[in-house]
């Protein structure tokens, strides 16, 4: 479906992406995940042409992209970050205008906007302007306009942030939905519950390159096994046993990060002896992955 | 850093969606969007017929002798052409470019950029001509124009419109914010609208500053829409005609250009 080999995008002296190479099969849920500016977004826009990449191979479909821009893009639909809606027109009217952009022929379009409308529950507002919608039901609409073409290839560009919990099920529900029905998904998103959710396979990248990259619960068990366990204001007595046992941790100064993946008989000595309470022993999730590869300073 | 091209850069007829795209916007209110057109000839004939003229009696300038309301009423359809196509390329363009994204959300589509930038300069040439229809209308009422020869205003007001409109995407793809407008607006249009022999025969003026009103397009859309609405002789609009044609020529690529550098990295 996408093969990218070196794909790179320099903006001056700055590697937005650098020399990444990645496929995603068809029928696939594929994430990217990483912090703010690691290229994401920019590896995305460089897919459907709206960056031109710097150096590099990319083929959609089959198809080099240098050649077959229009082909490709008629074939993708996308959902970019930001609402593009287009103000001056209706719901309806947002995505039967769309679907001419495609060349699709007019009847043809409203059928599409009819079943659209149904699938994302907006029919009753199909003559609402775009600014009396909620923030729901604008991600909604992107979601049904990127579908207007049926593409084979979905772009979703942080399609839930900003979102109350909600409308994220909401939104969760309808890509299940279309992943059900075979479509092929790539997303980006900063939440490691939505990519836990949807993805079946992905990357984390960061500063332009990839760290890692497999399905969500490999990657839990690679690089921060079954369990962790948290530590609320640890004692010097209990630091120096973890440090003794040689158990891989995290030390944020008033809490210990413990990839312990002997589990829970590690655990109950630990809470035994040093831990009167603040322990906990939960499931490691993609959250700590990410954090342990990415680091926990702030990017912005 | 290779840039190799990545999209078709000559556009096709795709570049008619964007036009239809506002189309569909300008019917939805169209009763608003035509009352300027309507009411702005009215306005200016009956300050500038009833008030103006019988100060300044007939205009006689190379072409004859003529009333002077008749002398300007060709000029308010030329300043009408101008003004649509420019405005609706910078202000309204920029509006769906820079705050509603909607080039942004085209672009994801197998629309190119060169496609939407002509359908946007297409629709600038479009409202100059639904405006001049509409003035042809009102100012015909008044028996100012000369038929049939008037109706090639139409003509006249698609080729200036799309000198104007291409002009309008210039500015739009060099600004950095709205505010800018101001200054092409004050230093271009403003100019323009009072020293294009719109509202008195450039043989008034100092020889060099017709040798500038010369160098200026709306010079030459008056020239156009005085021997349309008039009745002028053709031939003697060829200089008009190929000056506005190699404006659009030259300003034509050069807005494709330079909408490409701003939006596309």
């Amino acid at each position: 479906m996408i093969v990218a080999t070196s794909l790179r995008k320099a903006f001056g002296k700055l590697r937005a992406v650098d020399d990444i190479t990645f496929s995603v099969s068809p029928g696939e849920c594929f994430g990217i995940l990483g912090p703010n500016g690691a290229g994401k977004t920019t590896t995305i826009r460089m897919l459907f042409g709206f960056t031109p990449k710097s150096a590099g191979r990319l083929q959609l479909f089959g198809l080099d992209i240098d050649q077959h821009l229009r082909q490709v893009k008629a074939r993708i639909g996308v959902c970019p970050q930001e609402n593009n809606l287009d103000p001056d027109l209706s719901v309806r009217q947002n995505l039967e205008m769309y679907a001419r952009y495609f060349d699709i022929p007019p009847p043809l379009a409203r059928r599409r906007a009819d079943q659209l409308l149904s699938f994302i529950a907006l029919e009753h507002r199909q003559n609402a302007r775009i600014g009396e919608l909620s923030g729901g039901m604008l991600r909604r609409l992107v979601l049904a306009r990127a579908l207007i073409n049926e593409p084979e290839l979905l772009i979703l560009d942080e399609p839930t942030t900003g979102l109350d919990p909600q409308s994220r099920h909401q939104l969760w529900n309808r890509v299940e939905a279309l992943k059900a029905r075979g479509l092929t998904v790539l997303l980006t998103t900063h939440y490691m519950d939505e990519a836990a959710r949807l993805c079946d396979r992905l990357m984390i990248v960061d500063q332009g390159k990839i760290l890692v990259e497999g399905t969500p619960l490999q990657l839990i068990h690679d690089h921060v096994g079954a369990e962790i366990i948290e530590v609320a204001s640890p004692n010097a007595d209990l630091r120096a046993f973890v440090d003794r046992s040689g158990t891989p941790y995290e030390d944020l100064g008033h809490r210990l990060i413990i990839y312990a993946s002997g589990g829970a008989e590690y655990y109950h000595t630990l809470s035994r002896e040093f831990c009167q309470s603040g322990c906990m022993l939960r499931p490691a999730t993609l959250e700590d992955v990410f954090l342990r590869l990415t680091g926990r300073e702030l990017r912005e | 850093m290779n840039r190799r091209p990545v999209s078709p850069r000559l556009p096709t007829r795709r570049l008619l969606r964007v036009w239809q795209r506002n189309w569909l916007v300008y019917r939805q209110t169209w009763l608003i969007s035509f009352l300027p057109p309507l009411l702005e000839p009215c306005f200016y004939l009956l300050a500038f017929g009833i008030g103006l003229a019988q100060m300044v009696g007939p205009v006689i300038s190379s072409a004859g002798t003529i009333s002077y309301t008749a002398f300007i009423a060709p000029a308010l359809v030329a300043i009408n052409i101008m003004q649509s196509a420019f405005f609706e390329t910078t202000y309204a363009s920029f509006v769906r470019m820079y705050y509603q994204k909607t080039f942004a959300a085209m672009l994801a589509t197998p629309l190119t950029l060169e496609e939407i930038i002509t359908g946007e300069i297409l629709w600038g040439a479009t409202k100059a001509v639904i405006g001049s229809a509409l003035m042809l209308i009102v100012i015909s009422c008044f028996g100012l124009f000369h038929f049939p020869s008037a109706l090639l205003l139409l003509p006249a007001a698609l080729l200036g419109g799309l000198a104007f409109a291409c002009a309008g995407m210039v500015f739009t793809a060099i600004v950095p914010a709205i505010e800018t407008f101001n200054l092409p607006v004050f230093l271009f249009i403003t100019p323009m609208f009072l020293f294009s022999g719109t509202f008195f025969p450039l043989d008034n003026l100092p020889a060099w500053a017709q040798f500038v009103a010369q160098l200026l397009p709306l010079t030459h859309v008056v020239e156009l829409c005085r021997a349309a609405g008039l009745g002028h002789p053709l031939p003697a609009t060829a200089p008009a005609l190929a000056y506005l044609t190699l404006w659009c020529l030259i300003l034509f690529p050069l807005a494709l250009i330079a909408m490409r550098r701003r939006l596309i990295h």
